[in-house]
C-alpha cells in the first residue's frame, strides 16, 4: 500500500495526458485520411467517409492544423512528466531481447499474465516505446509536409516533401496497428481501462 | 482467452463504493452540484460540443492563430529549394476550381494589369512594359493543398521590383489579387517582398499558356498553390484584409510551404 501512495499506478497527470491524446489521435488520424483522399498516396487506397472527419478538403485540413497543437503540446507535456518524474525509466526500462522474445512467446500462446498491471511486460514496454517515437516521427514529417521550405533540416532528415508524405503516412498506419490492438488487449484485460480512469 | 466476467464484477463495486465514500463529504457534494449547473448554463448558452457553430468558430480561431504562427516562422531569406531542368514535371498537372475546357481566354491586345489601393505610382501597366522589366527564372516544386507536388519552370518579374517601381506601400499588410476566372486571393507583404515571388509571364521558356494562367500569374514557391493566383487583372495593396476565394471557405489564409 505504502508504494501506491509514492508512486499511483497510474498518476493523474497520466491518465489526463492519455485521454486527451486519445482524442487528439482520433481528431488527426481522421482529419488526415480525408486529406490524404483529396490525392491518394496509393491509388487502391481511399477512407471511406464514414471513418473521415471533415466531409471535404477544407473543413479536413480545418480540423489538422486545430487538433495538431492539442496533439504536439500533449505529447511534450506527457514525455516531460514522463522523463521528470522518472516514470519513463521505471515502467519502460529495462528492456532486452532475451525477455521480450520469452514474453512475446507467451503471448502468442495466449500465456501472458497480467496480475500486477503496475509492472508492464516486455511486449508492452516495446509497444509503448515504439508508439513515443512513432508519435515523435509522425509530428516531424508533418512538419515538413505542412512547411517544407521553412523546416530545410527536417526536409533533409525525411528525403524531401515526397517522401516526407510517406513517411506520415506509414506513421499513421503503424499507430493505427497499435490502436487495434491496444484496444484489443483492453478488451482483454479489462481492469486495465479501470486503472487508467481511476488511477489505482 | 475467455472475457473474464468474474474479475470484472468486483471492479465495478469498487468504483462505486469508492465514489459513495468520497460524495459523502459535504464539499464534494456541494462541487459535484455546482459543476453540474455550471455545465447546465453552458448548454442553455448554445456552448455545447455538439453545436455546429461554436465548433467552427473554434476552427476559424485556430486558422487564424496559425496565421499568426506562421509569419513567425516565415524567414525572408529562406529560399524554396530550387532544381534540375531534368526534374521538370511533364507535362505539368492542370488544376483549378473549374474544368480545362473552361479556362479564361484573356485577350492580349487589349489586356492591362491595374494596380491600386496603397500605390503613389503608375497604375495601368501593359504587357510589352512588364516583358521590359529584369526578367528572372526558376524552377521550384509546386505544392497543392491535396498533397501532391511538381516541379516547374516559371519566368517573369521579381514581385519586390513590380511593387518599388509602382511605388506601393511596403509596410501595408495585405497584396491582394483578381483574377480573370473570378478567382481571388490575397498574401501577406513579407511573403510578396520575398527573393522568389515572381509576377509570372512565361512557362518553361514559352509564353505562359491559358491553362497555367496567361496572361500572367504570381508564383510563390513559399506558399500553397491556391494562394498562386492565375489570370490577374488587378492588385490592391492595402490594409484590410482581403480574404480570397479558397480562404472565405475555409482554407487557411497564410497558406504558407
Amino acid at each position: 500500500m505504502q508504494n501506491q501512495t509514492q508512486h499511483p499506478t497510474q498518476p493523474l497527470w497520466l491518465r489526463i495526458t492519455h485521454w486527451i491524446n486519445a482524442l487528439a489521435i482520433v481528431i488527426m488520424v481522421t482529419s488526415g485520411w480525408q486529406i490524404y483522399n483529396a490525392s491518394p498516396l496509393f491509388q487502391a487506397l481511399t477512407f471511406p467517409s464514414a471513418v473521415t472527419l471533415g466531409g471535404w478538403l477544407g473543413a479536413a485540413t480545418e480540423w489538422h492544423f486545430a487538433g495538431m497543437w492539442l496533439l504536439v503540446v500533449n505529447y511534450v507535456v506527457y514525455v516531460g512528466m514522463n522523463v521528470a518524474t522518472g516514470r519513463l525509466r521505471r515502467r519502460l526500462f529495462p528492456l532486452s531481447v532475451k525477455t521480450l522474445v520469452k514474453d512475446a512467446n507467451a503471448a502468442l500462446r495466449g500465456k501472458l499474465g497480467h496480475d500486477d498491471l503496475a509492472h508492464y511486460n516486455a511486449v508492452q514496454k516495446l509497444a509503448y516505446l515504439a508508439v513515443i517515437v512513432d508519435l515523435a516521427i509522425v509530428i516531424l514529417s508533418g512538419l515538413v509536409v505542412w512547411k517544407s521550405v521553412q523546416f530545410p533540416v527536417l526536409r533533409t532528415l525525411m528525403g524531401g516533401y515526397d517522401n516526407a508524405r510517406v513517411v506520415h503516412f506509414l506513421g499513421m498506419s503503424f499507430l493505427v496497428v497499435f490502436f487495434v490492438v491496444h484496444v484489443a488487449m483492453v478488451a482483454l484485460v479489462p481492469r486495465s481501462l479501470v486503472l487508467m480512469i481511476r488511477g489505482r | 482467452m475467455p472475457f473474464n466476467l468474474s474479475r470484472s464484477r468486483p471492479d465495478a463495486e469498487l468504483i462505486i463504493k469508492d465514489a459513495a465514500t468520497e460524495l459523502k463529504a459535504p464539499a464534494r457534494r456541494l462541487f459535484g452540484k455546482r459543476i453540474l449547473s455550471l455545465g447546465g448554463l453552458a448548454m442553455l448558452s448554445g456552448c455545447s460540443i455538439t453545436d455546429d457553430k461554436s465548433v467552427n468558430a473554434m476552427l476559424r480561431t485556430m486558422s487564424r492563430f496559425n496565421d499568426n504562427v506562421q509569419a513567425l516562422l516565415f524567414d525572408p531569406n529562406a529560399l524554396a529549394p530550387t532544381y534540375p531542368e531534368s526534374m521538370i514535371t511533364r507535362p505539368f498537372p492542370f488544376n483549378a476550381f473549374y474544368d480545362i475546357d473552361e479556362v479564361p481566354q484573356v485577350d492580349p491586345s487589349g489586356y492591362t494589369l491595374a494596380i491600386g489601393g496603397l500605390v503613389n505610382g503608375k497604375r495601368v501597366w501593359t504587357l510589352d512594359e512588364l516583358h521590359a522589366m529584369p526578367q528572372e527564372s526558376q524552377i521550384t516544386r509546386h505544392i497543392c493543398i491535396e498533397g501532391w507536388s511538381a516541379i516547374g519552370r516559371w519566368g517573369g518579374v521579381r514581385f519586390a521590383h513590380f511593387l518599388a517601381r509602382a511605388g506601393a506601400d511596403t509596410s501595408a499588410k495585405y497584396v491582394a489579387f483578381h483574377c480573370s476566372d473570378n478567382y481571388s486571393t490575397s498574401i501577406d507583404m513579407p511573403t510578396a517582398l520575398h527573393a522568389q515571388t515572381q509576377l509570372t509571364l512565361t512557362y518553361d521558356g514559352q509564353t505562359l499558356p491559358p491553362k497555367y494562367g496567361f496572361p500572367m500569374k504570381l508564383r510563390m514557391p513559399t506558399k500553397l498553390g491556391y494562394k498562386n493566383p492565375k489570370h490577374i487583372v488587378a492588385i490592391t495593396v492595402t490594409n484590410e484584409y482581403p480574404g480570397g476565394y479558397w480562404e472565405n471557405q475555409g482554407y487557411n489564409w497564410f497558406g504558407g510551404s
